[in-house]
C-alpha cells in the first residue's frame, strides 16, 4: 500500500467501477444491446452458456490487456484489423484448448466458440476501452464487461431450459416435482430463437423500470 | 515514430501475422496428439454404446479390445473382402475402424467400387452386428452406430451424433428418449424384404399396425434432422443387404 501515493490502487473506486457496471447500468447485452446473436443462439441449455460465457471471459480479458499493451504501437488505419487478428487468434487458442482438455464441452459449442470472432461486445471494447486505457483497467473492464454477458445469458439460459425442456443443467426438475402428472407440458416456443429475444426483452423491461437513469426522453 | 506511415504499417502487419501464425501453429502442433485421441476415444466410445457398453474416453480403448473382436469390410455384392481380428489381417488390409464412411458413400453415389465397415461384438456370450452410420443433417454431418443381433435384423442399441444440430431440437437425437424407442426393432419385414427404419413424424403410431415395428417417433422442431436420421439408416444399412441376404 506505500505505493498509493504515487500510483493509483489496484482496486480503487474506478477500477471497481469498471467491473460492476458492466454487470448492471453498463450491460453490454440489455445496455449496449450488442452481443445479441450468440445470446440467442447458446441459451436454449445452460450448460453451453456457462462454457460460452467463460469462454468469452478469456478473449475479451486477455484481448483487452494484447490490446492495451500494443495500444501506442497499433497504426490507426489498420486498428481494426489487428484487433480482429488479436481476437481470431484467441478465439482459435480457446478452441484448439477446449477440443484437446475439455472435448466433450468443446462439441457441444460447436460451432459458437468460433463466432465469439463476431461477438460485437469484444470488438466494442477494444474499440472504446483498451485502445485509450492502461493494461489493469483494461483487464478489469474485459473481465466486467464479460460478467455482464455472461449473467444475461445464465438468466435466459435458465428460463428456456426450466421452461422449454423441464430440466436444470440436465437435472429433471419438472419431472421430480410430478408437474408432468397434473398435466403440465414443456413448452416447445421456449427453445426456439424468438423466445430467447423476448426473454431478453423481459429482462430489459424489468432493468429499466428499476432504474429510471437508464430511461431516455 | 510515425505510426501511421505506409512502411511502418507494411512492417507491423507482416510482423504481428507472422508471430500469429507461430503461437497458433506450436499450439495446433503441440495439441495434436491429445485431440486425435480424444477423437479416436470418442470413436470407439460411440461404437461400444451401441451395443450397451459403458465407457468413460479412459477406458474406451481397453473395453474396445475386449469386446470388439473382429473388423469386416463388406463389397457391395456382399462378400467380406478385409477381416481385422486380435491385432492381425486375416483377409484384406484394411481395418473397419480406420476406413473413412464419407468417401466410401462418395464412391456409392458415383457408381463406383465401395466398402462398407462392421464390427463384430462379443460380449457376455452374445454377439452383436455394428455398423457406422453417416449423413447430413441440417447445419452439418450427423452419424452413428447401429448394434443388429445375431439375427442381422433387431436393433440391439442405436447411437447417433452431430456437428451442429439446433440444441434442443435436432440435437435431441443424441438422448435416449430418441434413441430408446430404436431397441427391438426390426430392419427386414416378415417376407425378408428390407425396410430400414423409419423415423415417423406424429409417432410410429401413424404408421399401419404391421409396419410400427420398422418406426420410432421423430422429434417436434427438428423435422429436418429426424429426415436425415430417416435417409441416413437407409443409406447405411442398404449395403450390407447383399451380405445378409447370403448369409441367412
Amino acid at each position: 500500500m506505500s505505493e498509493q501515493g504515487q500510483k493509483e490502487s489496484m482496486f480503487s473506486a474506478k477500477n471497481i467501477k469498471l467491473l460492476t457496471d458492466p454487470i448492471g447500468k453498463n450491460n453490454p447485452i440489455t445496455v449496449q444491446v450488442l452481443g445479441i446473436c450468440s445470446a440467442l443462439a447458446v441459451t436454449a441449455k445452460l450448460e453451453p452458456a456457462i462454457v460460452m460465457s467463460i469462454s468469452v471471459m478469456f478473449v475479451l480479458g486477455a484481448g483487452n490487456v494484447i490490446i492495451s499493451l500494443l495500444r501506442n504501437t497499433i497504426p490507426q488505419r489498420i486498428r481494426i484489423i489487428v484487433q480482429l487478428v488479436v481476437i481470431a487468434a484467441l478465439v482459435i487458442l480457446v478452441d484448439q484448448v477446449l477440443k484437446a482438455y475439455a472435448y466433450d464441452v468443446s462439441k457441444q459449442l460447436s460451432v459458437f466458440v468460433g463466432l465469439i470472432i463476431t461477438n460485437c461486445i469484444i470488438m466494442g471494447r477494444f474499440e472504446a476501452f483498451s485502445m485509450a486505457n492502461k493494461p489493469w483497467p483494461s483487464f478489469l473492464d474485459g473481465i466486467g464487461n464479460s460478467i455482464g454477458y455472461g449473467f444475461i445469458l445464465v438468466i435466459v439460459a435458465f428460463f428456456r431450459e426450466l421452461f422449454g425442456s423441464g430440466t436444470i443443467l440436465g437435472w429433471e426438475v419438472f419431472k421430480t416435482i410430478g408437474l408432468y402428472e397434473i398435466g403440465y407440458v414443456n413448452n416447445g416456443f421456449m427453445i426456439l430463437p424468438p423466445m430467447a429475444l423476448i426473454t431478453v426483452g423481459i429482462i430489459i423491461w424489468v432493468q429499466r423500470s428499476r432504474n429510471p437513469e437508464l430511461i431516455k426522453d | 515514430m510515425n505510426t501511421n506511415s505506409n512502411t511502418y504499417i507494411f512492417i507491423y502487419a507482416s510482423v504481428m501475422v507472422i508471430i500469429i501464425a507461430a503461437v497458433l501453429s506450436t499450439a495446433a502442433t503441440l495439441l495434436k496428439d491429445k485431440q486425435l485421441q480424444n477423437v479416436k476415444n470418442e470413436k470407439m466410445q460411440a461404437i461400444l454404446a451401441s451395443a450397451n457398453i459403458e465407457s468413460t474416453p479412459e477406458t474406451a480403448e481397453t473395453l474396445y479390445n475386449m469386446y470388439i473382436v473382429e473388423e469386416w469390410l463388406i463389397n457391395p455384392t456382399g462378400e467380406v473382402t478385409d477381416l481385422y481380428k486380435a491385432g492381425a489381417f486375416e483377409k484384406g488390409s484394411g481395418r473397419a475402424f480406420y476406413l473413412n464412411l464419407k468417401t466410401e458413400l462418395y464412391k456409392k453415389t458415383k457408381d463406383e467400387d465401395f466398402q462398407s465397415p462392421l464390427f463384430v461384438c462379443k460380449v457376455e456370450g452374445e454377439t452383436y452386428y455394428i455398423i457406422p452410420l453417416l449423413g447430413k443433417g441440417l447445419w452439418g454431418p450427423v452419424w452413428g452406430n447401429v448394434a443388429l443381433k445375431e439375427d442381422f435384423n433387431t436393433i440391439k442399441g442405436v447411437v447417433f451424433d452431430h456437428k451442429g444440430e439446433t440444441p434442443g431440437l435436432g440435437a435431441e437425437i443424441i438422448y435416449p428418449i430418441f434413441t430408446d424407442p430404436f431397441v427391438g426393432k426390426t430392419i427386414f419385414d416378415k417376407d425378408g424384404t428390407f425396410t430400414s427404419i423409419k423415423v415417423v413424424k406424429g409417432g410410429a403410431i401413424k404408421l399401419p399396425t404391421d409396419q410400427q415395428i420398422h418406426g420410432v417417433d421423430a422429434i417436434s422442431g427438428g423435422t429436418i434432422t429426424s429426415n436425415s436420421v430417416n435417409d441416413m439408416l437407409f443409406d447405411c444399412l442398404e449395403n450390407y443387404v447383399p451380405y445378409i441376404k447370403s448369409n441367412k
